[in-house]
């Protein structure tokens, strides 16, 4: 026992909170899942009332689980269940008693958990607030502030959620042989989701932004290193993480406002988030399937080996960007896809692509379509075309962090 | 000579918080006592669990009532510290965790037990 909290590790509580839920969840059914939160709730209740007195225990994830682990027999007890099959559920808890449960096994429950979360069923946005609930220890209000929604719509999205998680529950999914396309696809995407809105401006406080993508991040691992996720698809999404993830230090400057990518001091790019990455992406090209995530990945393989914004490799980026429109013919993708060009083939060639783009697709609204302009327009030398497109980028976007990055462009044109 | 302190902590409503918060906030829970112990003003506490008995005369029967639903006055835990005076006590009990969560601390005096002055 020690008096001390430093013995005690960051955000221990939200993940024990989320491995417990996840075997507890196995043990007493899905459909119980409240109790099995309560259950948790209380456990890390007591450690707080209790440890400061008491001294941090020598294995406090291990105490949290045991007092979860009672906590839930109690509740259960409560109920004054007889020999129904809840009944023979509780008993085998109880038998289980105080053994430790194998780290493998926890590994296996928090999967199943997963799939479970991401059942095709279920609304993305809720699968995502799901995840973070039930997996990932996050509060609804933590969980609001984050996607920069109201708290009720979370605790709304959350209680629809659960109860097509116990609609859609079945607790033999995770077979030997690993699970379908079908299932492992919405989990990445899941995945995908929560790790861009930890990414992207527009989520909320910097440490929840970096909290999202190291929660992404871990239950990506997670899903790579067993069985039921070990596809090549998956380690598309892990390389991809973890391009993104190097430079997410160096993607705001020193006053906290957002650096364009040629802006980015690489020296700041995590070495060993990118070598990690090539490791993914190299397994993600076994196989014969290809998708977005590898294509992605490879994009920001691009990017994170290229030592300076002018080195970078354009042709390569191209070729990967017409590959992705083929999967993913989105206008995001063709705006990106028209930075490449642009590097590639000149002004002219740039500024022809977007045009079609703004036709076709009816992105006049979109903030990124003359942001992009302005870029080109700025790099070309012609300022009162790229000033006219920046002003208009800064009315269309609604983001606060994007706006200051605009503007930031602005000024530096008329100066 | 120093005086002993009763520090009684009342209310403190935690069920709202999420983990995180949670561990934070017995983060805190563990600085104060740090600080005290440092200081070598504590001389120990316990936290009470919830529930209870409470016990008290009706008539000429002894009546046993409880447990009573948490409430802003109930008893959630106790430190025994030293301070020169009441106004040094009460100024070491600011550091009390909880005042956000609803939370209150009594400070009373220990009565000594030796010859007045």
């Amino acid at each position: 026992m020690t008096h001390s909290a430093h013995h005690v590790v960051d955000h221990l509580f939200r993940h024990e909170s989320g491995r417990i839920v996840s075997v507890l969840s196995r043990m007493i059914g899905i459909d119980r899942l409240d109790i099995v939160e309560d259950a948790v709730q209380e456990a890390l209740l007591k450690a707080l009332k209790s440890w400061p007195y008491a001294g941090v225990p020598d294995n406090p994830a291990g105490w949290i689980m045991q007092t979860a682990r009672n906590q839930a027999i109690d509740l259960l007890r409560r109920e004054q269940t007889r020999h129904t099959k809840r009944g023979m559920v509780k008993e085998a808890i109880e038998f289980g008693g105080s053994q430790p449960i194998p780290s493998d096994d926890i590994e296996h429950d928090q999967l199943r958990m997963m799939f479970a979360c991401c059942h095709p069923s279920i609304p993305t946005e809720s699968q995502t607030a799901l995840i973070l609930k039930t997996l990932c220890g996050f509060g609804a209000a933590e969980i609001a502030r984050a996607f920069l929604v109201p708290q009720e719509t979370v605790s709304k999205r959350l209680v629809r959620a659960r109860r097509r998680l116990r609609e859609t529950y079945s607790p033999d999914e995770l077979t030997e042989g690993g699970v379908g396309t079908d299932r492992l696809h919405p989990v990445l995407s899941a995945l995908y989701l929560l790790f861009n809105e930890g990414y992207n401006a527009s989520s909320g406080p910097v440490h929840i932004r970096r909290e999202l993508c190291d929660e992404a991040m871990r239950l990506t691992s997670l899903l790579v290193n067993h069985p039921a996720g070990n596809r090549p698809e998956t380690y598309g999404l892990r390389a991809l993480m973890l391009f993104h993830g190097a430079r997410l230090g160096s993607r705001t400057g020193s006053d906290g406002h957002l650096l364009l990518l040629k802006e980015q001091d690489r020296q700041q790019w995590d070495g060993r988030m990118i070598t990690a990455g090539f490791q993914a992406l190299e397994r993600s090209g076994e196989g014969t399937e290809i998708t977005r995530y590898q294509i992605e990945a490879g994009i920001a393989a691009c990017h994170c080996s290229a030592s300076t914004y002018e080195a970078t490799d354009w042709k390569r980026i191209l070729f990967l960007y017409d590959l992705l429109l083929q999967i993913n013919p989105s206008p995001v993708i063709q705006l990106n896809r028209a930075v490449a060009v642009f590097h590639v083939n000149g002004l002219e060639a740039g500024l022809e692509v977007v045009a079609s783009i703004r036709k076709e697709a009816k992105l006049e609204e979109y903030y990124l379509l003359h942001a992009v302009l302005g870029e080109f327009y700025s790099l070309a030398g012609r300022n009162k075309d790229a000033a006219v497109s920046y002003r208009r980028a800064m009315e269309l976007t609604m983001v606060e962090t994007e706006r200051a990055l605009l503007s930031r462009r602005l000024r530096a044109l008329l100066n | 000579m120093s005086q002993k302190f009763l520090f009684i902590f009342r209310g403190g409503f935690y069920d709202g918080l999420s983990a995180d918060e949670a561990q934070k906030q017995m983060g805190r829970w563990f600085a104060w006592i740090e600080k005290l112990q440092a200081a070598g003003v504590y001389h120990g506490g316990e936290p009470l669990a919830q529930g209870g008995k409470t016990l008290s005369k009706k008539g000429s029967d002894i009546v046993v009532d409880g447990p009573f639903a948490e409430s802003k006055e109930s008893v959630a835990g106790y430190f025994l510290v030293e301070a020169g005076s009441m106004e040094k006590a009460a100024e070491m009990a600011k550091d009390y965790p909880d005042f956000h969560l609803g939370g209150k601390v009594e400070v009373r005096e220990v009565m000594k037990v030796e010859m007045p002055a």
